[in-house]
């Protein structure tokens, strides 16, 4: 997802029966559904594996915002203009709100920008894709945002008070990301043959990415293990994609346009569409830094940080010297 | 890569327009008090949540510690006559 496998600092699940007296009684009250917040003690693990999390999930949103960035001089209409504006500006404000979150745990803001810069932590995989044509953006909103929404929801429970706070106003402003993409694809597959294969085409580039972005199956996995135990994530990686896959079709054949999978069909006896193979090959490979745009993504990013450094110079210099001349007046 | 110097943090209170009072919706960096009020408008006001906002260094808030939470709280859990369902009324009895 936003966050994909997410390192836990684990090498198995513990016993209960392992635990300090501390890690019980903190356990205790995960069981109990009592939120923890930043003052709370806390397992040091618990600490460090919220900030990873949280961290990837911030960088996520600010690196989203590059792939529909491209489109904003390009838009179709003045409309389409503004509304892609106000989304790409939503996507900075989760990011920021995350990051701040982030923050509450003890980690600084310019720290996490220099681990993301340094390629310590990672951002989503589904970022590091091209936007070739105006199709893209539109799927971009249906199915992206949508995945995001999908895995988003259930995070507004987590048992960390301001990731929980953070994820509910997200949840609020997301919806309108995954209806206007949904709009633009529909404009586009009620308009000529070429506007529909444009969208076709963009539904078979960015499917299997989507699909991806839940992560793995993490059934073996002792980092979703631990996590799910401390209640930061709530649902494992194969259920909610059997749900996104489920949500979406639909949606697809109201447009009229078809899943690139040959092995999607329902399945009566189980009361869910079957789907083909995921390549995890291809996930592995983004996600060490090999994927079409990583490169691309990460050199703008540093340089809107190394361009902005004078400004934010700048700002602190002015704001020292208005607060000295204030002290001087009075 | 970083200027090694951050700009401040500041918490943001949000007074939405039925009338309730100011609300703490998260927080935000600022390099002085004006610019936190436009960067939180910015992250905090995109659709109308708000007609006031307040902002303060996060450095200068006081908070209550976890620790001394059963001393401050505590005390309040057994004085169930401070509410109104602490004294039956009978049926009869109208507007009490
Ligand atoms: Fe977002
Ligand atoms: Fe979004």
């Amino acid at each position: 997802m936003y966050a994909q496998m997410v390192d836990t600092g684990q090498s198995r699940l513990a016993g209960l029966a392992e635990l300090s007296p501390e890690e019980r009684a903190f356990q205790s009250r995960i069981d109990a559904d009592v939120k923890i917040e930043p003052r709370d003690d806390m397992p040091e693990a618990y600490r460090r594996t919220l900030i990873r999390q949280i961290q990837q999930h911030a960088h996520s949103e600010v690196v989203g915002m590059l792939p529909e960035g491209n489109w904003i001089t390009r838009a179709p209409s003045l409309q389409r203009k503004a509304t892609l504006m106000a989304k790409v500006q939503d996507e900075a404000g989760h990011g920021l709100y995350l990051y701040c979150a982030a923050e509450t745990l003890g980690v600084s803001r310019d720290r996490m920008i220099e681990d993301l810069h340094a390629g310590k932590v990672r951002y989503s995989s589904i970022f590091n894709y091209p936007t070739l044509t105006w199709a893209d953006i539109g799927t971009i909103g249906w199915l992206v945002d949508g995945a995001a929404i999908m895995n988003q929801i259930p995070l507004c429970r987590c048992s960390f008070g301001p990731y929980a706070r953070a994820m509910i106003r997200v949840c609020k402003e997301e919806s309108f990301h995954q209806r206007q993409g949904f709009d633009i694809l529909m404009t586009l597959c009620r308009g000529t043959a070429a506007q529909k294969a444009m969208a076709q085409d963009a539904l078979d580039r960015w499917w299997w990415p989507s699909l991806m972005m839940f992560g793995p199956p993490d059934a073996e996995s002792v980092h979703s293990a631990q996590s799910a135990r401390w209640k930061i994530k709530l649902l494992s990686n194969d259920e909610l994609r059997q749900r996104f896959v489920d949500q979406t079709v639909p949606q697809a054949d109201y447009l009229g346009l078809t899943m690139p999978d040959p092995e999607l069909r329902w399945n009566d006896a189980r009361g869910h569409y079957d789907f083909g193979e995921i390549d995890w090959q291809e996930f592995h490979e983004v996600l060490k830094g090999h994927g079409p745009c990583n490169h691309d993504r990460m050199a703008t990013r540093i340089k809107a940080w190394e361009d902005g450094a004078w400004v934010r110079e700048a700002a602190l210099a002015h704001a020292a010297k208005r607060a000295a001349r204030q002290r001087e007046a009075a | 890569m970083s200027t090694g110097t951050e700009w401040p943090l500041w918490e943001v209170f949000i007074r939405s327009q039925h009338g309730l009072a100011h609300k703490h919706v998260g927080s935000l960096h600022a390099p002085d008090a004006a610019m936190a009020i436009r960067n939180a408008r910015d992250v905090y006001t995109r659709r109308n949540e708000g007609v006031s906002i307040w902002v303060a260094r996060s450095a200068d808030l006081h908070a209550s510690s976890p620790d001394e939470r059963d001393a401050l709280f505590d005390p309040a859990g057994d004085k169930v006559y401070r509410h109104p369902t602490f004294f039956p009324m009978p049926d009869e009895v109208k507007h009490l």
